[in-house]
């Protein structure tokens, strides 16, 4: 496996193990399996997110895909029952020897399907990742406010009422705070699972258009539902099936011509 | 066709059954209004004549001298008053942190079996007759108090023995109210503070309690009505002395415990037997109105979300 050390002084084509440089993946996964209690939800995952770039995630149902990001955060450890197995390293390090899982959650955004308003004003929903993180200067935290709301695309519509419940927000307007919320941590990661589910199509179009200007700054997985959200936005695209990854290729390259026939079948809608 | 609309006027089982179910249910709802609508027109009835053209209110509310088989007899029931609310608020500082910390504990730390497990113990707990936990305030905690504060006044039984009684006694029921609050507080949000990199204290501190508090409070005064309505655990551990208290260690009386004393000895009808019911008048004014100000806190949290 590409993982042993002895991996690394081989002159491999395949992805090795590099140091973690500026080029080097930014989440290498090898070997992932994640089970709930006995039930298998996913395995032999291997796959690379790069720096800087969109990650598409598409397929069906009970694919593994949200499970997947799960795995991304740890969020197994709270989750009672969830057995993750395999290597997951996140810049360089293995997700398994971090001490301060809070503080790798810091570094992670998660945007989930549906909006979650937490019942805080909408400034307070946008401050509390950064007041977690011990900011507490007020000059500070408007700034860090107001430049999330800005780049999810909320700002105009929300500037004038910031102290008004999150939760009171449309379900699109909702979708953007928590996208503001999960950019307010100043994430290096932004994990996007079916964001667009509960959102309209014009605001999706809105979140696309900042989703690629934040290709500059940070990296992306994206879980999608609709495999031409994934066209549209995504460098490389995996495909997850019954809790398998068939393929990840360039994302062009799988809508054109995918090594495997299930995930063309998919991709042009013939199941799933 | 014609043959079958006979049916409609025929009147057969089902109708009878919904109509018994409807008649009895209806019977049994409306049995609350009446016992409490009796109840309170009972109280006030046995005591009104008294009430109205023999006490002397402003006796009644400051003085602290209730010698009702005295010459003259005094109705002054300060002492009374006094030595119930500062039990309660005893109470309450005792069972707030134990009945939150554990409500806190098996919402948001203990899984499965080990939460069940606690969750029926509690109920248990809340099951324990008043009595019971009168003769531990007697035999337990009352040699424990003189053991090692050794009071002025010489007694265990006192102040801080009843509050520490009634708050263990209140503090069941508070769990588990406590619990449902936080039950109520949707998972997603938990998730969703995680996710940003909130610990688990984060998560409760900033998210799940300002979202629970409403309910949180209706379990406060639900624990406080449970204080001030509960009788004979106070009268076995509070010394029932007719004073207002100085300190932890004072002996003190409270409202429900000098009726449950004084009303098997009293004669029917007379002044004395009637002022007891004037002080059940108030009780039953204290209890009313916490539990109406906890109901309007839930239901307006309810209207908020």
């Amino acid at each position: 496996m590409v993982s042993e050390p002895t991996a690394a002084t081989a002159a491999a084509p395949a992805p090795a193990p590099a140091p973690a440089t500026a080029t080097a993946p930014l989440v290498q996964v090898r070997g992932l399996g994640i089970r709930y209690g006995n039930r298998a939800v996913l395995q032999g995952v291997d796959l690379d997110v790069r720096q800087h770039e969109i990650f598409g995630i598409v397929g069906p149902a009970n694919a593994g895909k949200t499970s997947f990001l799960r795995a991304l955060n740890r969020m197994d450890e709270f989750t009672p029952g969830m057995k993750v197995d395999g290597a997951i390293t996140f810049g360089g390090r293995d997700l398994r020897t971090i001490k301060n899982l809070y503080a790798l959650r810091r570094r992670i955004g998660v945007v989930f399907p549906l909006p979650v308003g937490l019942p805080l004003s909408i400034y307070d929903n946008v401050a509390l990742a950064p007041r977690l993180a011990g900011i507490g200067k007020r000059a500070e935290l408007d700034q860090i406010v107001e430049r999330c709301l800005r780049r999810a695309a909320l700002w105009d519509e929300v500037k004038d009422r910031l102290t008004s419940l999150g939760s009171l927000l449309s379900g699109g307007q909702q979708q953007r705070l928590t996208i503001a919320r999960a950019l307010s941590q100043d994430p290096v990661l932004l994990l996007l699972d079916e964001f667009s589910i509960a959102v309209d199509p014009v605001t999706t179009m809105r979140i696309e258009e900042m989703l690629k200007e934040l290709r500059q700054e940070l990296t992306i997985v994206l879980v999608t539902n609709l495999v031409q959200q994934a066209r549209r936005l995504a460098d490389r695209t995996a495909f997850f099936l019954g809790g398998r990854c068939v393929e990840v290729d360039r994302t062009e390259t799988l809508f054109t011509s995918a090594a495997d026939q299930r995930t063309t079948d998919y991709l042009e809608g013939r199941f799933g | 066709m014609a043959a079958s609309l006979g049916e409609l006027d025929r009147r057969d089982r089902a109708w009878w059954t919904d109509w018994v179910a409807r008649v009895f249910v209806f019977g049994g709802g409306i049995s609350a209004i009446v016992f409490i609508v009796g109840i309170f027109v009972f109280i006030t009835q046995q005591g009104l004549d008294f009430t109205l053209h023999r006490l002397s209110w402003s006796e009644f509310f400051t003085s602290i001298n209730w010698r009702p088989t005295g010459h003259p007899e005094t109705y002054g029931a300060l002492a009374l008053i006094v030595g119930t609310l500062t039990i309660t608020a005893l109470a309450m500082v005792i069972a707030v942190p134990l009945s939150f910390g554990a409500a806190i504990y098996i919402g948001e730390f203990a899984r499965g079996r080990q939460r069940e497990w606690m969750k029926i113990l509690i109920e248990l707990l809340a099951a324990v007759p008043s009595v019971v936990w009168g003769v531990i305030g007697l035999h337990m905690i009352s040699p424990m108090i003189q053991h090692w504060l050794q009071p002025a006044s010489g007694v265990g039984t006192n102040l801080l023995n009843a509050g520490i009684i009634l708050g263990l006694m209140a503090a069941p029921i508070m769990t588990t109210l406590a619990e449902d609050a936080l039950k109520a507080v949707p998972e997603s949000f938990r998730e969703a503070a995680e996710a940003l990199g909130a610990t688990r204290w984060q998560v409760i501190r900033r998210v799940v309690l300002p979202h629970a508090r409403p309910g949180l409070s209706a379990a406060v005064l639900l624990g406080v009505g449970r204080a001030v309505g509960e009788t004979i655990a106070v009268l076995m551990a509070s010394g029932h002395a007719i004073r207002i208290p100085t300190s932890l260690c004072d002996p003190v009386r409270a409202l429900t415990s000098t009726i449950a004393a004084e009303l098997g000895e009293t004669e029917h009808g007379s002044d004395h037997y009637q002022a007891l019911f004037t002080l059940g008048m108030l009780l039953f004014l204290i209890t009313f109105g916490i539990n109406m100000l906890a109901d309007r806190i839930v239901r307006g949290a309810r209207r908020r979300a």
